[in-house]
C-alpha cells in the first residue's frame, strides 16, 4: 500500500528526499511537468483537459512531505548522542523510544535510568528532552563518530501495520502529513478541467517554510491543503468539544491558528459532501496551523481551505487513522474539484 | 463625526467576517474616490489619484474586530467556542455576542458564581436561547462579535471595537475632507488584523506603496496603577516610534512630527511594549516599505468598553490631512 511506503519513509523537516523520491516515482505517469525548487518542494503541473476562462482555474493542492523528529547536536564522551527536537514534540513521548539515526539508519534507543534507580519524587515528573540522550550502542565518542555526525537527522522507528481489519484502522508514524501526500497522489490519477498544481512541500513542521516559497512561485487562484489532523475522540471527563472523531469522515477546517478558510471553498466542500453522500466533519478547535497559513498570504492573497484525515496521536512516534476516512477524503476532494470546474461565486 | 463613529462601532465585523462593515464603509466613501475595489482577502481599497508627482501612499485602518468562533454545540444547544484575536476570559462572563445573522447570545460559565477564579476557556459557553442542538440557530464555524452600544460622554466616547473602527473613522473623515494632493493615495480598510495583520500583508503586496501609515489605537498609561506608558488620553494623536512588531522609519517619523508642528497640532510620541499594527506587515512587503503609525490613544483595549478622547480623534484627522496634503520628504 502506498500509505505504508510513505509512512515508513524517513523525512524529518529539511531532509525530505526519501519521501520525494517515492512520490515522484508514483506520480510520474499522471503529471505533465515537475520541478524541485530551492527549498526541496516537489512542484508538479497537471494540465486541464480543456482550456477555460472560469475562475478559479489555477488550483494549488498542497501536502507536506516532512515529519517531526530529532537532530543530533553533539556526541558525548560515553558514545551517546545529544539531540534537539525538530518540530512540535511533547518531551514526555520521547522516553524509551526506538529511533534511526542519519543516512546509515543507525538504530538507537532513547534510554533513561530504570525505575530502581529513580527517586520517588522524580518519578512524578516528566523528564525534559535535554536530559535525554540517544544510545546507539557505541562504547565511546570515537566509535560513535564512525557511525554518526552532528547534524544527522533522527526519525522514529515505527513500522506501518493494520490494527483492526474490520474498522480498517492502521498504525504508523508521520500520518501528519503522509496521509495528505497519499490523498494528493490519488487525486493526480484523475484529470480535471483545472490547471492542477500539486505541491509536495518541505519544512511545514518548522514553520510552513516550503509552502511559503512554493505558493509565491505558483501564484494560484485558489488552494487546497491536505493534512493529517488532530483527533481527540477518546473518552474524557466531559466531552465539550472533540476536535475530530475517527471514522466520521474528512475534517474541514473553518479556522485554525494560521488562517481563516475561504467560506466559498468550505461551502463547496460541504455541498459536495452532501450531494455525494460522503461523511464529513468540521475540525472543531481553533488549534494548530497548516501550510494554508503561508499559502493564503502569498502575493495578493489566495482563497484557501484545509481538509484533513483525522489521525489520533499525531506528533508522536505512532499514530492511528481509519482507511475509510482516508478513502472518503479522496472521494470528497475529487468530487469537489469536479464541482470547482464550474467556478466559484 | 460622532455619528460616523457610532455607526462604525455598532456594526458587526469580527475577523474573517468583514462583509457588513465593508459594505457600510464602501457606501460612505465610494462617491469620493476615483477607484474602489475589494481584493482577494476582502480588503477594501479606495484610490484617490494625485495631481502631481508625489509619492504612492498607503493608509491602512483595519475593519475587523475581535470575537469568538463556535467549535461545538452540545445536545442542549449550548455552544462552546474558541477565540478570534486577543480576547481575555476576564471580559466574557455575562457579556453578549452577536452573530452575522443577528442571533444574539450571552456568555455563561460552568459553576458560575461559585468561584472567584478567572474562568478557564473550557468552562465558558454561549447561550443563544436554544433548547436543543436541533433548534440552535447557529452552526459550528459561525463567528460572533461583541455587543455594546456607543456612549457619547462629551469629551470622551466609549464603545466596543474602537479598535479599530475609530481608526476607520479617522481615515474616512480624512478622505472626505481631502482636497487636491500631489500624492497618489490608497485608503485601505484591511481585514484580519487581529489575527496577525493578514489582510495588510496581501494588500501591500498588491499596492506596492512608497510609504505606508497605519491608523490604529494604542494603549495608554493614564489609568490607576497602569503599566507605565507615556501616552495619555486627551494629549493628542500619538506618533508611533516603536512597538513589538516594528520600528518606525526615521523619515516617516520626521514627516509626521513636522506635519503636526507646522499645523500646530498637539501630539505625543509612543513606544508600545506589547502589540503591533498593520504597519508591521506593510513595512516588510516586497523589498520593504517606509512605514509608520498614527495612533489614537485608547483605554481598555480589547474589552467591550474601549474609551477614546474626541479631541484626540479630531487631532488625528487634522494630522493625517496635514501629512497627505503636501509633498512628502522622507530624507
Amino acid at each position: 500500500m502506498l500509505l505504508e511506503a510513505l509512512s515508513n519513509a524517513r523525512g524529518v523537516s529539511g531532509n525530505e528526499d526519501q519521501v520525494r523520491d517515492i512520490i515522484l516515482q508514483e506520480i510520474r505517469g499522471y503529471i505533465d511537468t515537475y520541478r524541485v525548487d530551492a527549498l526541496g518542494n516537489l512542484l508538479c503541473v497537471k494540465k486541464p483537459r480543456h482550456a477555460s476562462e472560469k475562475w478559479p482555474h489555477k488550483v494549488m493542492i498542497a501536502a507536506h512531505m516532512d515529519e517531526i523528529g530529532l537532530i543530533v547536536t553533539g556526541i558525548n564522551e560515553n558514545g551517546t548522542l545529544r539531540f534537539d527536537k525538530v518540530g512540535g514534540i511533547d518531551d514526555r513521548i520521547l522516553l524509551s523510544k526506538q529511533v534511526l539515526v542519519g543516512e546509515k539508519e543507525v538504530p538507537g534507543v532513547i534510554g533513561y535510568r530504570p525505575i530502581h534507580l529513580i527517586a520517588k519524587d522524580e518519578r512524578d515528573k516528566a523528564i525534559e528532552a535535554d536530559k535525554l540522550s540517544i544510545d546507539i550502542g557505541a562504547s565511546d565518542e570515537e566509535s560513535a563518530k564512525e557511525l554518526v555526525t552532528v547534524g544527522d537527522y533522527v526519525s522514529f522507528r515505527t513500522a506501518f501495520g493494520a490494527l483492526d481489519e474490520e474498522s480498517r484502522t492502521v498504525k504508523g508514524k508521520a500520518f501528519d502529513d503522509r496521509a495528505g501526500c497519499a490523498v494528493l497522489i490519488e487525486l493526480l490519477k484523475e484529470t480535471y478541467d483545472l490547471e492542477i498544481h500539486a505541491a509536495f512541500t518541505t519544512q511545514e513542521e518548522v514553520g510552513l517554510r516550503g509552502a511559503r516559497v512554493a505558493s509565491y512561485s505558483i501564484n494560484p487562484d485558489a488552494a487546497f491543503v491536505l493534512e493529517g489532523t488532530i483527533c481527540d475522540d477518546l473518552p474524557k471527563k466531559k466531552d465539550t468539544s472533540p476536535v475530530t472523531e475517527l471514522g466520521k469522515g474528512p475534517a474541514i477546517t473553518f479556522m485554525d491558528r494560521s488562517f481563516v478558510a475561504d467560506r466559498r471553498l468550505v461551502e463547496l466542500l460541504v455541498t459536495t459532501a452532501k450531494q455525494m453522500d460522503i461523511p464529513y466533519q468540521f475540525k472543531r478547535a481553533v488549534a494548530g496551523g497548516t501550510d494554508a497559513g503561508a499559502i493564503h498570504l502569498a502575493r495578493e492573497g489566495v482563497p484557501s481551505v484545509t481538509v484533513s484525515v483525522p489521525s489520533r496521536y499525531i506528533h508522536a512516534p505512532v499514530s492511528l487513522l481509519s482507511l475509510s476516512d482516508f478513502d472518503h477524503t479522496v472521494q470528497l476532494l475529487r468530487a469537489a474539484l469536479y464541482n470547482l470546474e464550474g467556478g466559484l461565486p | 463625526m460622532k455619528d460616523l463613529i457610532k455607526t462604525l462601532v455598532e456594526t458587526y465585523g469580527p475577523s474573517g467576517n468583514e462583509e457588513q462593515i465593508r459594505g457600510l464603509i464602501e457606501e460612505t466613501i465610494s462617491d469620493h474616490v476615483e477607484e474602489i475595489q475589494v481584493d482577494t482577502m476582502g480588503n477594501l481599497i479606495a484610490h484617490k489619484e494625485g495631481t502631481g508627482d508625489g509619492k504612492r501612499v498607503m493608509i491602512a485602518a483595519h475593519m475587523d474586530e475581535i470575537g469568538l468562533v463556535v467549535t461545538h454545540i452540545d445536545d442542549d444547544g449550548f455552544a462552546r467556542f474558541g477565540r478570534v484575536g486577543g480576547v481575555s476570559p476576564i471580559t466574557l462572563v455575562g457579556n453578549r455576542v452577536l452573530f452575522a445573522d443577528s442571533t444574539t447570545g450571552v456568555i455563561g460559565c460552568e459553576k458560575w458564581l461559585r468561584s472567584s477564579k478567572l474562568p478557564e476557556w473550557e468552562e465558558l459557553f454561549i447561550d443563544v436561547g436554544a433548547t436543543s442542538q436541533k433548534d440552535c440557530p447557529i452552526d459550528v464555524g459561525n463567528i460572533a462579535g461583541f455587543v455594546r452600544s456607543f456612549v457619547d460622554m462629551g469629551k470622551r466616547m466609549v464603545a466596543k471595537s474602537m479598535d479599530d473602527r475609530v481608526g476607520c473613522a479617522v481615515v474616512i473623515q480624512t478622505l472626505l475632507n481631502m482636497e487636491d494632493s500631489p500624492n497618489d493615495v490608497y485608503f485601505v480598510f484591511t481585514v484580519q488584523e487581529e489575527l496577525g495583520t493578514r489582510g495588510a500583508t496581501a494588500a501591500t503586496f498588491g499596492i506596492e506603496p512608497d510609504v505606508a501609515v497605519a491608523v490604529d489605537v494604542t494603549s495608554v498609561g493614564d489609568t490607576p496603577e497602569a503599566h507605565p506608558m507615556a501616552v495619555s488620553l486627551g494629549d493628542g494623536p500619538a506618533i508611533k516610534v516603536m512597538d513589538s512588531g516594528m520600528l518606525t522609519h526615521p523619515g516617516v517619523k520626521r514627516w509626521m512630527i513636522e506635519a503636526a508642528e507646522d499645523a500646530d497640532i498637539p501630539y505625543q510620541l509612543e513606544v508600545l511594549e506589547r502589540g503591533s499594527t498593520d504597519a508591521r506587515a506593510m513595512q516588510l512587503s516586497r523589498i520593504g516599505v517606509a512605514a509608520g503609525c498614527l495612533s489614537i490613544p485608547c483605554r481598555y483595549v480589547h474589552t467591550p468598553s474601549e474609551m477614546v478622547d474626541y479631541g484626540d480623534v479630531q487631532g488625528s484627522v487634522d494630522l493625517l490631512s496635514a501629512m497627505l496634503g503636501g509633498e512628502i520628504d522622507l530624507s
